[in-house]
């Protein structure tokens, strides 16, 4: 057997937001070295919040990410609403719900059909697919269409979102369009279906690697918005303590930060919430998961693919449930005046790729005198990193080549869907 | 492709985005329903985003993002020595954008607040038109899709491509909204360009003029009609810092 001498050196890796290189070096067969550093330019968001007004805070936080603004623009004001104790209408708390669901299923959407699957069927892109598969690309886009929908109508558009303001929302969806709304949802569940059968032909690889998973916990709901901070590892914390469960660190080599908390690096994502919440799954998501195989702690990371499959399961459904509970509602109290307060707290959701923090402090005049942000793929960098090592040395240990070494790599980094501007925000 | 019965060849086209978001890029990919034909007039040579294969030979350059690192400047040059036509769009890469709220702090401040003694290559904030010559910009935050294909196909065809020239408050009215100055608000429409079919408003939330300057605004009587309300001036002029938009009329910076 020749043994194999390379450099494998992605610069920019492709299909992923925002810009990250892998370098992996093999000598005499052996791994020398395998990395992952994260390039991209930092903006220094928690500067720029800095004596701005509370209430303009969640406008610019939004534009921290062009995938999930609703998750950012919503962990803002979580956390202002928290440090200035202003308690918010529950028709507006089961809004901004909808709205999260909006663009989890727009994210899953454009990360399953446009980023991941081509890796899965060997094309550059989703383009070939379009002549080659037209169908299943037709439901990817009608999923991904629905996803936008649903933001649209929640807060005024798919991307930086409008009508999410502390204190509640800023204006009602008409009913005849929330009811146009769930009837597009309805038609999207067969595509749903058409999806679980096409990636059940795909072959997911077989690799392993364990890790501690890190998500919301409330005991009660599938988690998107608020709540205990749970590990797989036992870990269990209160919102504001999220710097105990984020410990986070700078590394020479990337511009991102790294955290860690029981373990060497933790996970955050689908796969994280599904591993800690499945319990709270919908009827129909727990069905997909089983056809998979998908059981907690599952700690393949290939298969925060299928998490997110059965991610966009749960919210169709949970979606159509919502909005039935909405269209009883007369919708005319969304939003509680408030005066601003010093104040400090923790504001934690479910970023399509994991649990976001942010943590503001006012003033008493409400301008915002301190930011803290800890963003989803910020939190899975270390462990993309450590994955990276393990699984080339089993792949050079299986015989692989450098190129497929490399398509591995690449294929095991795009699975955790990074996001990575938002990590260097 | 045909368009009125003549045929056009593909355009080559790169995507390339800088100090950003990507919201606008990912703004492409949306209005699902006609993504299949808008690819289909496209030949999209580089769009790291969505698609493995570079190229290094585009007619059209559609750049996003600020430019605030100096191995940035160096890749706008060669995209600009590329291109045959460079589009600068969204708010970043054509104002700035939210970005340059970091030029209010020294670099120092805020390298030390956010990495610690970490050492990082950080620029202050500037325009792409800062760096390098800009054919056409597409403003917004994020862009409208719809105006994107418009200007790319108009581009395709030769057809003649433009802006809007008058401010949000024309889209705004045209859908009955209530105006927000009558509601306690500043609101940026009165002396922003339209073309957002104004979606904030119509949020009810103020415009914050992500598109910049409407033509020949009366900026004077602007900043008279917020006074005059007796509406809180500082609230004005974080409003017109936000996208880095109105410097040109700024006197009285805060």
């Amino acid at each position: 057997m020749t043994k194999v001498d390379c450099n494998i050196d992605v610069h920019h890796l492709t299909r992923v937001e925002g810009h990250g290189n892998i370098h992996i070096t093999i000598r005499d067969g052996k791994l020398v070295e395998a990395t992952w550093a994260v390039v991209e330019t930092p903006r220094f968001f928690e500067m720029m919040v800095r004596g701005l007004s509370a209430e303009r805070v969640p406008f610019l936080t939004s534009r921290i990410c062009g995938i999930c603004s609703i998750s950012h623009s919503l962990a803002s004001i979580r956390s202002l609403e928290r440090a200035m104790d202003i308690i918010v209408p529950p028709a507006a708390e089961r809004l901004r719900l909808l709205a999260m669901h909006g663009e989890t299923l727009q994210s899953h959407a454009l990360h399953l059909f446009f980023l991941a699957i081509p890796d899965f069927v060997d094309t550059p892109n989703v383009l070939p697919l379009i002549k080659s598969h037209p169908a299943i690309v037709q439901s990817g886009l009608r999923l991904k269409e629905a996803g936008n929908a649903i933001s649209a109508l929640t807060t005024g558009r798919f991307t930086h979102p409008v009508s999410l303001v502390l204190g509640g929302v800023s204006k009602a969806p008409e009913k005849k369009a929330l009811a146009a709304l769930k009837e597009q949802l309805e038609g999207v569940l067969p595509d749903l279906e058409a999806t679980d059968e096409f990636c059940a032909t795909l072959t997911i690889p077989d690799f392993v690697r364990e890790t501690e998973f890190v998500s919301l916990y409330n005991g009660r709901t599938y988690p998107f918005i608020g709540g205990d901070l749970l590990s797989t590892d036992g870990v269990q914390k209160d919102e504001n303590d999220y710097l105990a469960m984020t410990n986070e660190y700078t590394e020479d080599f990337t511009t991102s930060k790294h955290t860690r908390l029981s373990r060497d690096s933790f996970a955050a994502g689908a796969l994280a919430r599904f591993n800690n919440n499945r319990a709270f799954l919908h009827p129909k998501a727990k069905e997909t998961a089983a056809a998979f195989g998908l059981e907690p702690v599952n700690h393949n990371p290939f298969m925060n693919n299928v998490a997110q499959l059965v991610e966009c399961h749960h919210i169709v459904h949970d979606a159509i449930d919502m909005i039935d509970t909405l269209l009883d509602d007369p919708l005319s109290e969304l939003k509680t005046p408030w005066k601003p307060k010093a104040g400090k707290a923790a504001g934690a959701v479910e970023a399509p790729r994991g649990i976001l923090y942010h943590c503001m402090e006012t003033d008493e005049t409400g301008k915002v005198v301190k930011g803290d942000c800890i963003i989803p793929t910020t939190q899975n960098n270390a462990n993309i990193h450590l994955d990276l090592k393990a699984l080339a040395a089993q792949a050079l240990g299986d015989g692989k080549n450098d190129k497929e070494i490399q398509h591995l790599c690449e294929m095991a980094v795009r699975s955790y869907d990074p996001c990575i501007s938002c990590s260097v925000h | 492709m045909q368009h009125l019965g003549f045929s056009h060849n593909k355009i080559k086209i790169g995507s390339f985005d800088f100090t950003c978001c990507e919201g606008c890029q990912l703004q492409l990919a949306n209005r699902e329903s006609t993504l299949p034909a808008f690819l289909e007039l496209l030949d999209i040579r580089n769009f790291r985003e969505i698609s493995s294969e570079k190229h290094d030979d585009y007619d059209i350059a559609l750049v996003e993002g600020s430019i605030t690192r100096e191995d940035e400047v160096e890749r706008l040059k060669t995209i600009r020595s590329n291109a045959k036509v460079l589009i600068a769009y969204g708010s970043c890469a054509c104002f700035g954008g939210v970005n340059s709220l970091k030029n209010r702090f020294p670099l120092e401040e805020s390298v030390k607040e956010v990495y610690g003694e970490k050492q990082i290559d950080t620029l202050p904030v500037r325009r792409v038109s800062d760096i390098v010559h800009v054919d056409f910009s597409i403003p917004g935050c994020p862009v409208s899709k719809e105006e994107v294909e418009r200007i790319v196909v108009s581009v395709v065809t030769g057809s003649m491509i433009g802006l809007p020239k008058y401010p949000v408050c024309v889209e705004c009215k045209q859908k009955l909204n209530t105006c927000l100055f009558d509601l306690g608000e500043i609101c940026l429409g009165p002396i922003t360009r339209a073309g957002c079919d104004a979606v904030c408003t119509t949020g009810k939330t103020p415009c914050l003029g992500c598109r910049g300057p409407a033509e020949d605004i009366n900026f004077t009587s602007f900043t008279e009609l917020v006074t005059e309300k007796q509406l809180p001036v500082d609230d004005m002029n974080e409003k017109l810092g936000f996208y880095n938009c109105f410097e040109e009329f700024r006197h009285d910076k805060s």
